[in-house]
């Protein structure tokens, strides 16, 4: 049975889509019409959207994403690793452990000061320098490195903000059971701040699927590389289109999801 | 017959604001004693102090006859002897009620599930929570929770359980449910240290109500004596208000 209300509301639900959809389709139609007027348009056309070049190029591309995906795959557990390890030695409150805190504070500061294509050029090309034996002077390794120890830093700081946020009551609660610190660490704060902090740290994953492409300009051919290969070999920008359409697809439906969870949790806030 | 907590001259502020100014509280095992006084009188603040939570500046608690307030002293082992349950319940919320429960002595006393299980079990049948125990603490009414609670500090086998206004943050309904269980608690013995605004359950139950007013427990007694006829003006100030 519908109330009174609910077939209002839908009424004006219904309103809002139609009202919305038009103007989006009215709003579209008029760039897809109008821009083909520019005088550049043929030119831009023919060199970034050229469908016999996307056709070509669009499988090696495919292909050349799956070093992204892989660099992607073994970085992030790493990431994560690391960054909880840090935002944990930054809690610590034993005397002992300070000078532990103090490598994390300082590991946090600089490793988010500095732009990650800096860091990739230090450590990809200054680590390899050391004159190491192979493979452990392969770019391919010591870039993913600067990628984890950069984001790492993001992750930590993520964490640390989820720790602290969980209110003092219940490590209250625990101690009075007579629960260690680090017992109440593991069992009772840390699995609560992880998941309040999902959608944050959901949302760097997303940047350092993106950030994978840097580790082009140190020598692994990835996806940003192959489009530019692609470029250079048929004089042709449509490549990167396509590099561009392959991120997308990946981060668009990401990026929804991490909002979706976010607001969840809002309305389970309140 | 010698106390089984005390306190003697215990002080405690916080900056400049001297919440505890000595005080010299005596219970003995067995005994229920509820802590009356305004808000902001340091009746949150006393518990805490006895069960460690927080550090005191000066005086000792003795716990049967030890000081258990050296600084430095290791506040876990006192911890389990001496349970706390918090107006606000303060469950964990990622765990189910019987969790909550299983945690502090599987990870304190090293037992297994199968092995706290019975007891564990048991301690729901008795406050009722027995259809309750898968659900999370969101699932539960306050109520439920705050009795879950009871449980969780139970659990650990204290002997001496402190409650801090337990029934403060319940709808009125609710609160019947949570004195029931502490009448049932006063039945097996437990000594007890409540912090309440319940006067009518004081008077039914306490063996000693102490009023605490500017730092100090500025008059105490039998509830019916105490509650009834006041000796000192600001206690007779504070019933009359709250009466
Ligand atoms: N952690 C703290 N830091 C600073 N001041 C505090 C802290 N805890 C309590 N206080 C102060 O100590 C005083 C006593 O507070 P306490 O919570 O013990 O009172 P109470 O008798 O329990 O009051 P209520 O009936 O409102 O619960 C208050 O002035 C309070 O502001
Ligand atoms: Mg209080």
């Amino acid at each position: 049975m519908i109330t009174r209300r609910q077939a209002y509301e839908a009424r004006i639900r219904r309103r809002a889509t139609l009202v919305a959809g038009g103007s989006t389709l009215a709003v579209f139609l008029a760039i897809v019409l109008l821009v083909p007027f520019a005088p550049g348009w043929p030119a831009v056309k023919k060199s970034f959207f050229n469908a016999d070049v996307f056709a070509e190029t669009f499988p090696g591309l495919l292909n050349a994403f799956l070093l992204d995906v892989a660099i992607f795959a073994w970085s992030a557990p790493l990431i994560f690793l690391l960054g909880l390890l840090v935002a944990l030695a930054r809690d610590v409150r034993a005397p002992a452990a300070y000078p532990l805190k103090l490598f994390a504070i300082l590991y946090t500061d600089i490793f988010r000061g500095v732009p990650v294509i800096l860091v990739i050029y230090l450590v990809g090309f200054g680590i390899p320098g050391l004159g190491l034996p192979r493979p452990w002077n392969s770019p391919y390794i010591w870039g993913t490195v600067a990628l984890v120890l950069t984001y790492a830093a993001y992750v930590a700081e993520v964490f640390r903000t989820g720790i602290e946020g969980i209110h003092q009551s219940q490590r209250a609660a625990a101690a009075s059971l007579g629960l260690s610190g680090a017992d109440t660490m593991r069992f009772v704060i840390l699995p609560q701040a992880i998941r309040k902090v999902v959608p944050a740290n959901m949302n760097l994953f997303i940047a350092l699927q993106k950030d994978v492409a840097l580790l082009s300009f140190i020598g692994p051919v990835e996806i940003f590389r192959q489009a530019g290969v692609y470029k250079s070999l048929l004089a042709n920008f449509t490549p990167y289109v396509g590099a561009a359409l392959i991120f997308l697809a990946i981060t668009i439906p990401a990026t929804r999801y991490a909002d979706y969870l976010l607001s969840k949790q809002m309305k389970a806030r309140t | 017959m010698m106390a089984l907590l005390e306190t003697r001259d215990l002080r405690k502020s916080f900056g400049n604001n001297h919440v505890c100014r000595g005080i010299d509280l005596e219970v003995e095992a067995g005994q229920m004693v509820c802590l009356i006084g305004a808000s902001g009188s340091g009746k949150s603040t006393l518990l805490k102090c006895l069960n460690l939570l927080e550090p005191i500046d000066d005086g000792v608690i003795l716990l049967d006859g030890q000081d258990i307030s050296i600084p430095g002293l290791d506040p876990q082992p006192v911890r389990q002897r001496i349970g706390m349950v918090f107006q606000s319940f303060n469950l964990f919320p990622h765990m189910t009620a019987r969790e909550n429960v299983l945690l502090a002595p599987r990870r304190v006393f090293g037992k297994s599930r199968a092995e706290l299980g019975p007891s564990v079990d048991a301690l729901f049948e008795r406050f009722g929570l027995a259809d309750r125990m898968a659900h999370y603490p969101d699932q539960l009414s306050g109520g439920q929770q705050q009795r879950v609670a009871i449980i969780r500090a139970l659990a650990m086998d204290p002997e001496i359980m402190l409650f801090d206004e337990i029934t403060s943050a319940l709808d009125p309904e609710l609160v019947g449910e949570v004195l029931d269980v502490l009448r049932q608690l006063r039945e097996t013995g437990m000594t007890m240290i409540l912090a309440t605004h319940e006067m009518g359950f004081a008077r039914e139950l306490a063996d000693k109500v102490c009023f605490l007013d500017a730092g100090v427990i500025h008059e105490e007694g039998a509830p019916e004596e105490l509650l009834t006829h006041p000796q000192k003006d600001r206690t007779r100030a504070f019933l009359s208000r709250i009466l």
